[in-house]
């Protein structure tokens, strides 16, 4: 959590190594999940970042159909069979709560869909890849207060069974969500902590007057 | 009542503004139809007597007895052209993959410029390099390879001269073209765990189809209507060539030949406006094809 341009999404790019893309950034220290140092390792990037789902500002839907934006990720990992791949594009967009809305138009554009639609797409297919982790980099600030609720409801399941990573600028939404909250200014850390403590009783005078909104 | 007089200007200053605007309009949509009129006006002598169809499928160019058979000239400009295409696609593609997925900035802006000039480049000078170059290239190294003897003057030799030509103008389109695919595209699909190339081939190319086919339609219309640098290099014989070694005889080389030469010949002017009149509508016909396949794959994605 942070005003904007403190370097919440910066951070956030770094933990799937997409900071790797360009090349004037210099990312140095160390990202553990678990016990491995995802940041100097020579491992197979494409592997690492399949362990994270990717969920973006806006969503992007691939240039392809409904169905197939689901089964990408598990096309590009080679499992072609289509009796799996039904399986698990239903699996998957009913996990969302997307299937009854789509399941007659898995052909369709996924462009085809509304936004808050799409996004609920992009989140199933982050979640066809079986990641460990869940990256969302303000995911609702693009939807209407109807379809943000439904991710919101969403993340609030799935965090029983994925680590959920969230970026957020909206207070309020943190303090529905989170159970460990870091808030960041101007690319630093301020304070950091268990969602409950963080917002009862802050310890740093920034997280104070941020908290109280004399800025943000 | 000073504010009504004020009113009034107003509104007449905003309905001047809208006419002349309306009339430039007008001028740009009226010019090719008063072309087209004019040349299918200008051919019409020559049609009058021939069909168009046996005018077309002849082979013969026989001018003093009459006989006006356009059938070598349109096979020489669809040879050079799709020969030209089939050299030019591929380095395009590549070229503009690599400068905006795979390059660093700075390459692209030394690249840009550069490009530029190719593109700038006088089509006379594309024309003296290919007689200085590509047909001594030709008739010493290709056609021996191919075990043929050829002069170099040839359709061969027109279709490297003109993808060179083409390449500048292709590569522009097509790297305003990836550059304006959203980054965050490419972000989720490697996010999904695929490598550069998957998400090149199912994503970047996917997403910039229609403009990729748009592009090369674009540059087949422009290499079709090519006419200095090809008529260099071309070789310039009015028969239908049965090789790519062999010399052709396109279109524009003809027209640009013979024009204002010829004239006594009867129904010369006649035959020169029809052949005008056949690339302009194949001009057309290939705008209006890459805009059809754009509306087409739009759909699909």
């Amino acid at each position: 959590m942070g005003p904007s341009g403190c370097g919440k999404t910066t951070l956030m790019r770094c933990m799937n190594r997409l900071t790797d893309l360009n090349t004037q950034t210099k990312v140095t220290g160390n990202i553990f999940i678990g016990d491995r140092d995802i940041l100097n390792t020579h491992d197979d990037i494409n592997e690492i970042r399949k362990m994270m789902g990717l969920l973006a500002q806006r969503p992007y839907p691939l240039p392809m159909n409904i169905f197939n934006n689901v089964a990408y990720g598990l096309r590009i990992s080679g499992r072609k069979k289509k009796r799996f791949l039904e399986k698990r594009v239903e699996h998957y967009l009913r996990q969302v709560n997307l299937w009854e809305e789509v399941k007659d138009r898995l052909r369709d554009p996924a462009a085809a869909l509304s936004i808050g639609q799409q996004q609920r797409l992009c989140l199933a297919r982050g979640l066809a890849v079986d990641p460990r982790i869940i990256l969302a980099d303000e995911p609702t600030s693009a939807l209407d207060p109807i379809s943000s609720q439904l991710i919101e409801e969403k993340f609030a399941e799935l965090k029983t069974s994925y680590t959920i990573v969230m970026v957020t600028h909206i207070l309020r939404q943190a303090r529905r969500i989170a159970d460990h909250v870091v808030f960041m200014y101007m690319g630093e850390v301020i304070e950091q902590g268990p969602a409950e403590e963080f917002f009862q009783n802050p310890q740093m005078e920034m997280t104070k007057s941020y908290l109280k909104g004399l800025f943000y | 009542m000073k504010f009504r007089a004020f009113e009034i200007s107003r509104k007449l200053r905003n309905s001047i503004h809208t006419g002349w605007m309306i009339a430039c309009l007008s001028v740009v949509l009226l010019i090719p139809l008063f072309l087209t009129a004019g040349l299918a006006i200008k051919s019409f002598p020559l049609l009058h007597q021939h069909p168009l169809l046996s005018l077309i499928f002849s082979s013969n160019w026989k001018p003093l007895s009459g006989e006006f058979g356009f059938y070598p000239f349109i096979v020489s400009s669809v040879w050079v052209t799709i020969f030209a295409l089939l050299i030019s696609i591929p380095i395009c593609l590549l070229t503009s993959i690599h400068l905006t997925q795979y390059a660093k900035k700075w390459v692209l802006k030394i690249m840009q410029p550069v490009i530029d000039i190719l593109a700038g480049i006088p089509s006379v000078i594309y024309g003296v390099w290919g007689i200085l170059v590509v047909i001594p290239f030709i008739s010493n190294h290709i056609a021996p390879m191919l075990g043929k003897s050829s002069s170099g003057y040839s359709i061969l030799a027109g279709a490297i001269v003109l993808s060179i030509m083409v390449i500048p103008f292709v590569l522009n389109i097509l790297i305003e073209l990836f550059n304006n695919i959203p980054v965050e595209l490419s972000e989720a699909s490697l996010s999904l765990g695929a490598t550069r190339w998957q998400t090149i081939k199912y994503v970047v190319l996917k997403k910039g189809l229609p403009g990729i086919i748009s592009s090369f339609g674009l540059g087949m219309s422009r290499a079709f209507g090519e006419t200095i640098a090809v008529l260099m290099v071309v070789g310039n014989v009015a028969k239908v060539p049965t090789g790519i070694l062999q010399p052709g005889y396109p279109l524009p080389a003809l027209i640009a030949n013979n024009y204002g030469e010829m004239m006594s010949i009867p129904q010369y002017d006649a035959a020169l406006m029809l052949s005008a009149f056949i690339l302009f509508v194949v001009v057309l016909f290939f705008n209006a094809g890459s805009r059809i396949l754009i509306i087409r794959s739009g759909k699909h994605n």
